[in-house]
């Protein structure tokens, strides 16, 4: 017994080293594939038009060139797209963090009757998809005059009952004993929530604040439907626009793509552990 | 009796102040137009999407006896069948392969799990570029393993295979994060147990490593199923729904229905031939979850 583990503790290291050799090489192998239509388009963005359309299909630009950047940004107005999609954005994220941690302040501290009742209506919200509901809220946000504006692209979404069960399992966590000894100081429920509740739970403010971010500024049936002005379009709806012209001049639309997808990648990279919690919040209880 | 009543109604009113700015918001975007798009389904309609007559079943009649119907299902399955299991399978061996301890690990976990921030829109417009017949580089790859690539977009077997291509890729970055928190939730000794009993490989990878993550892909065959049947912007920006209504999967149809023909009628019966599937999918996935629960 002893002898077959020395013989295996000084074959283990060359073997051990291999196969961590052999596992990095298979990640990136993976991870060049999964990511290579983005590193695609980068490459693209900083090619001539010229060069696309080469045969073989080129990889990396031969004289990168800043070309296609620069007419991308004659060609649609992609900064006021930008701008329309972060004010929608932010003020969905704004919206949904003051009415989901409302609301799972009362799902977690306030007694009331009908709670039970209350949370499975909102439970309920998730099982209806949107697009089940699209036409009539189509209908409703023409009539009221909101085709064409942020609040038409930005109010319907305010509410996330996601949001509002995420938050409310972070609330639980906090201790009763905090609330009645703030009560017991003469603090209002309200002020508790303020001074209290809200500070001990920004990570997942976060959570939510990242993941309501994302899915607003990547809508795209939403916006194409509600907005028909060039200067209201958002990013996504701006962009898309450039598949329906006449010619194709990929350069230009893959420039058009990086501008567009920068600032979720980026918001990927910074807040990745948050949007991971939000993403298998639901999967591990599920 | 009044009494009871007052004090019932002094108790609600605390709870309902917090509650109120949300409830508020799902009547008016949720639950009021859920009940307006199953009325206007048994009515006709104008072209403004106001509802004129009565039509009782009519437009589900018209609807379950039309060909087009009948091919928009099927469009969908299809494109369900390409889509979910293609995904989950390739996020769960991607899944294993960052499960490992290694340094600069988390290097590779952002870039696998990258396409989580990509919108659909986005995704669609590169893969437009990768499908192109004569620029793109699929075909290239392909003609160099001796393959013949086919006109992804103007054929319409070959249409959903692309429109279900793009979609798996975008699904990527969710099913791997959902799955590696479902791998990283297995307690190593399961594994080292399974190894003493002289487990490896592939024989690891069955019998070990799916049956305890079952759970995460059960919830993501349900959530990603519910997904691929709200896909709307790949269909939009790769096919339109074409070739020859090949890619018409649900969603598509009722925008083309409503927004496109304005039969709001027509299309709210598809709107709530949708809901009904997905109500479907989400009891299925509660029911499952309350067995093993119980079983537990």
């Amino acid at each position: 017994m002893s002898t077959v583990t020395a013989a295996a503790g000084i074959r283990a290291p060359r073997r051990i080293r291999a196969g961590r050799i052999g596992a990095y090489a298979l990640l990136v192998v993976g991870s060049l594939l999964v990511a290579f239509p983005l590193l695609i388009t980068i490459s693209y963005s900083f090619m001539a038009e010229s060069d696309i359309i080469t045969f073989p299909p080129p990889v990396l630009p031969k004289n990168p060139t800043l070309h296609n950047y620069e007419q991308v940004l004659q060609a649609i107005p992609i900064g006021r797209y930008l701008l329309n999609s972060f004010v929608v954005s932010t003020v969905v994220v704004i919206g949904q963090l003051i009415t989901a941690s409302l609301a799972a302040f009362a799902f977690s501290f306030v007694q009331f009757r009908g709670r039970t009742v209350l949370f499975f209506v909102f439970l309920s919200t998730l099982m209806i998809p949107w697009e089940a509901t699209i036409i009539p809220n189509y209908i409703t946000i023409r009539s009221i005059g909101w085709l064409d504006t942020y609040q038409g692209l930005a109010v319907p979404f305010m509410a996330t009952a996601f949001g509002t069960f995420l938050l409310r399992q972070a609330f639980l966590q906090i201790p009763h004993e905090l609330h009645d000894s703030a009560r017991i100081d003469g603090a209002s429920s309200f002020r508790f929530f303020r001074s209290m509740v809200l500070p001990l739970t920004r990570p997942a403010l976060g959570t939510v604040a990242i993941y309501g971010f994302l899915s607003t500024y990547n809508q795209y049936f939403w916006p194409l439907l509600i907005t028909n002005q060039t200067l209201m379009r958002t990013t996504q709806v701006g962009i898309a626009q450039l598949r329906f012209e006449e010619s194709l001049r990929w350069g230009l639309v893959m420039a058009g793509v990086v501008m567009v997808a920068l600032p979720t990648l980026a918001l990927l990279v910074v807040g990745q552990r948050q949007l991971i919690r939000g993403l298998t919040a639901g999967a591990v209880k599920g | 009796m009044k009494r009871a009543f007052g004090r019932d109604a002094r108790a609600l009113a605390p709870g309902l102040a917090y509650l109120a700015p949300s409830l508020i918001l799902f009547v008016a975007f949720v639950f009021y137009p859920l009940t307006q798009t199953i009325r206007l389904s048994f009515y006709n309609t104008r072209s403004t999407g106001v509802a004129t007559t009565f039509a009782g079943l009519d437009q589900y009649t018209e609807l379950l006896s039309s060909e087009a119907f009948r091919t928009g299902m099927v469009a969908t399955a299809q494109f369900a069948l390409y889509t979910v299991p293609a995904s989950i399978a390739v996020a769960l061996v991607l899944a294993v392969l960052l499960n490992q301890r290694l340094r600069g690990v988390n290097v590779f976990r952002t870039m696998m799990s990258s396409t989580i921030a990509v919108s659909a829109a986005v995704g669609s417009l590169i893969w437009l570029l990768l499908f192109n017949p004569s620029l793109g580089l699929l075909n290239y790859v392909l003609s160099l393993v001796g393959i013949r690539g086919p006109e992804w977009l103007i054929q319409p077997t070959t249409a959903v295979i692309a429109v279900a291509l793009t979609t798996v890729w975008l699904m990527l970055g969710t099913n791997i994060i959902v799955l590696l928190a479902g791998l990283q939730g297995v307690p190593e000794e399961i594994y080292e147990a399974a190894r003493i009993d002289g487990a490896r490989g592939i024989r690891m990878f069955t019998r070990i490593t799916v049956p305890m993550v079952s759970p995460s892909l059960f919830f993501l065959l349900v959530v990603d199923t519910i997904a691929v049947l709200q896909a709307f912007t790949q269909i939009h920006l790769l096919t339109r729904g074409g070739p020859v209504d090949a890619t018409r999967v649900l969603v598509y149809s009722i925008y083309l229905d409503a927004f496109q023909n304005f039969q709001f009628g027509y299309a709210s019966a598809q709107a709530v031939i949708l809901l009904l599937l997905v109500l479907a999918l989400t009891i299925v996935q509660f029911g499952v979850v309350e067995r093993r629960v119980h079983y537990q």
